[in-house]
């Protein structure tokens, strides 16, 4: 699957492949109202990794659910809508929007958006504030379509975070959000980017999003990760699935290669079958088990519930 | 959108100097049959391990059916991306998208049309400039850059225009000044009906003024910083001002990078106006 923000509206993909055959394809994070964004500008490279400050711009809510989400859900694609606010007021105001609308797969709540009731403080780093948000959001979307909370690393335990948004009532966690970063230009001696700080995301991250799938898989063996940071080949995306991630989501690696999702799925596909997996569920945590113990056959499986 | 953009493995055909730049002539079949006069490229940038992850946009200089299709790419060394591709040799292989971006429209009825490039952006107005006179236009060339050397294509515009007008900041080839002081009277002499722009925002701003004191309209191409150059990223977004006089923040890779130049809003380019579509504090739509 795509992650938040990385596959635009799905047009753009949809030049080069069929949208239909993304695992899933989550949609930039959509607000309430229109957003310009931040001022350019929003981008800086930096040594295996980019740093952007996009913030959030989007056409907002209702040219979103008249113009791009039928267009996914006429091409066929699973569409998880990630969603943005301000206030909790705000997040559940959007999945009240999104509940009636088809074509809606999944929700994901990107909880690294400032709370502004929080003097600007994100919802990701306040255990509490991220509970109530998954917990008014899972009341206001209809049951049968599953909510994701999105994390941020940027946190001193994200077990604990994960574990209060999951006793919120979320589905599924997603992880990571980018970590903040900055990179200042020597010969201008000024920030690259315009707004100063800017997500960190690409193959720099990527330890950090094994390390955050681990401890969070190791907490919660029942509860289903999507994992994401730096993919950018199968051998990637087969780190985060042995580190509990059920699920992959592709993101920075699609700004270099706009056939970087159907590539990785391929190259995922070859080494399981290399290292013979049947199926992708009896890899999932896999390198949780403990050292000199055989794979974990399919009976384990069925009892770690996954 | 830009017709369907391919992504092809390229091999390098040959690679040459241009005075201050680098030129890369890439074998890519695909790319060179869709092309119009205005699409750009992105390559990657620094082999298959690379550390680099965004893609590098160019302007597209040439197409030649040469080999199934090449297209040529002229850059300047400004990184370690552009390093990179400056030590490409021939035969090796170049990851390309394209083509990207709308291309320059073209008139539907001869006319008389001002090409105005600065530094390495007159790179993509000889191929416009083919398919203007194609149509019977009559091209007048105005080039200018800081010195003799950063001047691209001044003998090429010379064999195709009508006119052709170089400038030089240092006054090391042809007139000491700007493209914007002499395109007045170039303007004027050739009773052009259009103007084509291409180089630094600076430049665009400039050759925008005059083409609106001329009441003339202008398409201009910007440059703008991009990581992915199809539309994803949202990283190289401008203010431009729509059909229905609301200023939104538009992406150079998809929705340009050709605009009418009296739309973009040159002296905002680099922060969010006030009056934009969603600006922070504004008029919520």
């Amino acid at each position: 699957m795509t992650a938040s923000g990385c596959g635009g509206t799905g047009r753009e993909l949809a030049q080069f492949y069929d949208v239909m055959r993304l695992g899933a394809f989550v949609t930039r994070s959509i607000t309430m109202a229109p957003r310009a964004g931040r001022p350019t500008p929003r981008m800086a490279e930096t040594p295996s990794g980019l740093l952007n400050a996009v913030g959030l711009q989007g056409p907002g809510v209702d040219a979103f659910l008249e113009q791009e989400l039928p267009w996914l859900a006429e091409r066929g694609a699973r569409t998880v809508v990630s969603i943005g606010g301000g206030t909790v007021a705000e997040y559940t105001a959007l999945a009240r929007r999104l509940a009636d609308a088809p074509g809606v797969a999944a929700v994901e709540i990107n909880l690294s958006c400032p709370n502004v009731e929080d003097r600007g403080r994100v919802f990701a780093r306040d255990g509490s504030a991220a509970a109530e948000v998954v917990a008014s959001v899972r009341a206001a979307t209809r049951y049968d379509v599953p909510v994701i909370a999105k994390l941020s690393p940027d946190v001193a335990d994200i077990v604990a975070v994960a574990r209060s948004c999951v006793d919120g009532g979320a589905d599924a966690l997603a992880m990571i959000n980018t970590p903040v970063g900055m990179s200042i230009d020597v010969d201008t001696m000024r920030p690259s980017l315009a707004a100063g700080t800017g997500g960190l995301s690409g193959p720099a991250v990527r330890p950090l999003a094994v390390r955050c799938v681990w401890q969070v898989h190791a907490a919660l063996p029942g509860v289903p990760i999507v994992g994401m940071g730096g993919v950018t080949t199968g051998r990637d995306a087969l780190e985060l699935i042995l580190a509990g991630a059920c699920a992959v989501a592709v993101g920075t690696a699609l700004f270099h290669d706009p056939y970087a999702c159907p590539r990785i799925l391929r190259e995922l596909e070859e080494l399981l079958q290399e290292r013979g997996f049947d199926r992708l569920a009896d890899a999932v945590g896999l390198a949780h088990r403990p050292p000199g113990s055989a794979p974990r056959n399919r009976t384990d499986l069925e009892e770690s519930s996954l | 959108m830009a017709g369907s953009p391919v992504q092809v493995t390229g091999t390098v055909l040959t690679t040459r100097r241009v005075d201050a730049y680098h030129a890369l002539t890439v074998v890519a079949p695909g790319i060179a049959d869709r092309y119009r006069p205005g699409h750009f490229v992105t390559v990657a940038v620094g082999g298959p391990t690379t550390s680099m992850l965004t893609r590098r946009a160019f302007a597209i200089h040439d197409v030649k059916p040469d080999y199934g299709g090449t297209v040529e790419l002229v850059f300047t060394v400004r990184g370690a991306g552009t390093a990179w591709l400056a030590d490409l040799r021939a035969r090796d292989t170049l990851d390309l998208v394209g083509p990207l971006g709308r291309p320059f429209p073209l008139p539907r009825d001869p006319c008389t049309c001002v090409l105005v490039g600065g530094e390495y952006g007159s790179a993509s107005l000889f191929s416009l400039g083919d398919a203007l006179q194609q149509r019977g236009c009559r091209i007048d060339f105005v080039l200018g850059a800081a010195g003799a050397d950063r001047v691209f294509g001044a003998l090429r515009a010379r064999r195709m225009g009508e006119t052709t007008t170089l400038t030089t900041e240092d006054g090391s080839l042809g007139m000491r000044g700007r493209v914007t002081d002499v395109l007045p009277g170039v303007i004027a002499d050739a009773r052009a009906d259009v103007v084509y722009a291409c180089g630094p925002m600076d430049m665009l701003r400039g050759v925008t003024a005059v083409a609106a004191e001329f009441d003339i309209p202008v398409q201009v191409a910007v440059e703008e910083r991009m990581a992915c150059g199809i539309g994803v990223c949202m990283t190289c977004v401008v203010p431009v001002i729509g059909d229905d006089g609301v200023t939104r923040m538009v992406r150079a890779c998809t929705d340009g990078p050709v605009f009418r130049g009296e739309r973009v809003r040159f002296d905002d380019v680099g922060t969010i106006p006030f009056d934009a579509l969603g600006a922070p504090g504004g008029r919520h739509a």
